[in-house]
């Protein structure tokens, strides 16, 4: 019998000490300031000091961009399989189910029909948070099925992207899922309704190289990371620093790659007025 | 002077032993007999090596700096090539070749990829990676070769697009997201074939055709298999694994679906026998393109889009009945 062991007090211990300290407090991720995480919530997750977007949940997302309540969502159940039989350090059915129970989700696009003030669209919103939002066959295939509910809806389609690129766990499908998504926003251009594409917080590789730089109007998230190649990949090639602000939205806009950086607080209002002109 | 692989070390030393008894060759019959005997041994070894080459070996052989380039293959089958330089924009980007040409009669649009074979004209070639510019010159090549009606035939030889500053300010992207698009409608016969290295998106800015054909050793791939290993095995030196797990050769495309036909390359690679590999693709090409053009451009345009469509792996539970 144990008589020194210490009696167990399960109930008082949460209580004893103020909850979730170290959430209440933020760091942001481009200014490196400290700040407090319910004056970013209230913000629209945007930092008060330097106006950095912070990645959203598709959730947060739809409620962004849609009217209350608005939002369907189409084929969720659409689920990914491993053609390759790929494993790494780990095997690729390990990793898809440890990412479907952390989101909920079977993979990394969310698709569905909505309004903005009123007016019907197609919305799409990659999840950065499964898999890096990287494209496989199901994030390719819900793309060209939305699309195609849009031509035959006659309705626009606005894409939200952020995605490390092509998922590598796929191989060439997932490389072909870039031709595939090409191909139906050139069919969605042929029959003259709009495709506007808002690229957050990281957007790069495979998913910027097709459906992501095809837009009619590209928007950018503030300061959002926007590229084909990483950054790690292009200094390990030209063996040189990259320059500070390299590949953010306000490079972009500068270079003529995106047509306008609008912040999230404002995206809503400008995503429905340009509807209102194409 | 023989350009050997690591792996092609037994065969170097067989050919050796060979080339020794020949010059030493008195025309004694023992030695007659030794050099009938190191060449059924030599052509057992080439045969029992090269049909069991592993994804590694064969990326290696695609990579080559001795195999046949779209230069070599228009020198063969293509009459009167014309080069057209320049993307009207910005620059001539000399990673990618394209001119017009006459082939089995008919005029042409070749296109492809350049690597060079000296380390002067890799240079020059940026080791065959394209900036945006190298697409944009090839898209417009593509929109004239529509305009007038021509068949479209690209050739696949990249490591990738460049990563680079200027790339980047310059809409590398865009530039290959465009061609996917565009590509994709347009309304002539296209062909290509992967003739060495298919890397990533650079190579499929030139690959959305109605017909993919690939030589048997080449590769095709949505990352490197060093950049596959630096990312997910955190060690470049794992390539060979990631090799095999990305599935990337001519067999694997074939059964995953992706291409049309695998192109049987002569013993030992394209680069030992360049004319035979020539007249193989020339042969190919032939075939599919005159299937092609027996479509109008409405029959084509549907099959090129089914094709591309119905790509890819997943489930689809059937909706819940209620």
């Amino acid at each position: 019998m144990a008589w020194f062991k210490k009696e167990s007090t399960p109930s008082a211990e949460p209580t004893k000490r103020p909850k979730v300290v170290e959430g209440m407090w933020l760091k942001c991720s481009h200014c490196r300031e400290i700040v407090y995480r319910k004056e970013v919530d209230r913000n629209n997750k945007v930092c008060p000091k330097c106006e950095y977007h912070f990645p959203i949940s598709v959730t947060e997302r739809i409620a962004l961009l849609t009217d209350l309540g608005t939002f369907r969502e189409w084929d969720a159940d659409l689920a990914p399989q491993d053609p390759l039989g790929f494993s790494d350090s780990r095997a690729y059915p390990e990793r898809l189910k440890a990412q479907q129970d952390k989101t909920g989700r079977k993979d990394a696009l969310v698709t569905g029909e909505g309004a903005i003030n009123g007016r019907r669209l197609v919305l799409a919103v990659f999840d950065f948070s499964f898999m890096g939002g990287s494209m496989g066959s199901v994030v390719g295939e819900k793309l060209c099925r939305a699309i195609e509910h849009a031509i035959t809806m006659r309705l626009p389609v606005v894409l939200v992207c952020t995605s490390g690129g092509a998922r590598m766990q796929e191989g060439i499908l997932s490389l072909m899922q870039m031709a595939k998504t090409s191909a139906a926003v050139a069919r969605l251009g042929e029959a003259r309704l709009p495709f506007i594409t808002i690229l957050a917080d990281p957007t790069f590789g495979g998913v910027t190289a097709s459906v992501a730089m095809l837009g009619d109007v590209i928007i950018a998230e503030p300061k959002a990371l926007i590229g084909f190649a990483g950054p790690r990949v292009i200094e390990q090639t030209i063996k040189q620093q990259l320059p500070d602000e390299f590949q953010r939205a306000e490079f972009l806009l500068e270079h003529g790659i995106v047509d306008m950086i609008v912040e999230r607080r404002r995206l809503k209002e400008t995503v429905g007025s340009l509807l209102g002109h194409l | 002077m023989k350009d050997y692989l690591d792996f092609e070390k037994p065969i170097r030393d067989l050919e050796e032993r060979i080339e020794k008894l020949v010059g030493a060759s008195t025309g004694r019959a023992s030695a007659q007999d030794e050099i009938r005997k190191l060449k059924a041994k030599l052509a057992q070894t080439e045969t029992e090596l090269y049909a069991s080459l592993s994804p590694w070996q064969r990326t290696q052989i695609a990579r080559h700096a001795q195999r046949p380039s779209i230069q070599d293959y228009i020198n063969a089958f293509c009459r009167d090539f014309l080069e057209l330089h320049g993307d009207r924009a910005f620059a001539d980007d000399q990673a990618i070749l394209g001119g017009l040409a006459t082939f089995g009669g008919r005029s042409v649009m070749v296109i492809g990829h350049q690597k060079g074979k000296t380390l002067k004209e890799r240079m020059l070639r940026n080791f065959g990676m394209p900036n945006p510019e190298g697409y944009r010159k090839a898209l417009r090549l593509m929109k004239l070769a529509e305009k007038f009606d021509r068949p479209i035939l690209t050739f696949i030889d990249t490591p990738g697009a460049y990563p680079g500053i200027g790339a980047e300010e310059r809409g590398q992207a865009e530039a290959i997201a465009r061609n996917l698009l565009v590509m994709a409608r347009l309304r002539v016969p296209m062909l290509s074939v992967v003739i060495g290295e298919g890397g990533s998106g650079g190579a499929l800015a030139l690959g959305v055709t109605d017909r993919v054909l690939m030589l048997e050793h080449s590769v095709y791939s949505v990352i490197s298999p060093e950049g596959c290993a630096a990312i997910l095995w955190d060690n470049p030196a794992k390539a060979p694994d990631a090799a095999a797990a990305l599935k990337m050769t001519a067999s694997d495309l074939a059964t995953l679906k992706i291409i049309d036909e695998i192109i049987p390359e002569p013993i030992g690679g394209a680069h030992r026998d360049p004319q035979a590999m020539a007249e193989r693709v020339a042969k190919a090409l032939t075939t599919h393109l005159s299937q092609l053009e027996e479509l109008l451009a409405e029959e084509l345009l549907t099959q090129r889009d089914q094709k591309y469509r119905q790509m890819g792996v997943f489930t689809d539970p059937p909706p819940p009945v209620s």
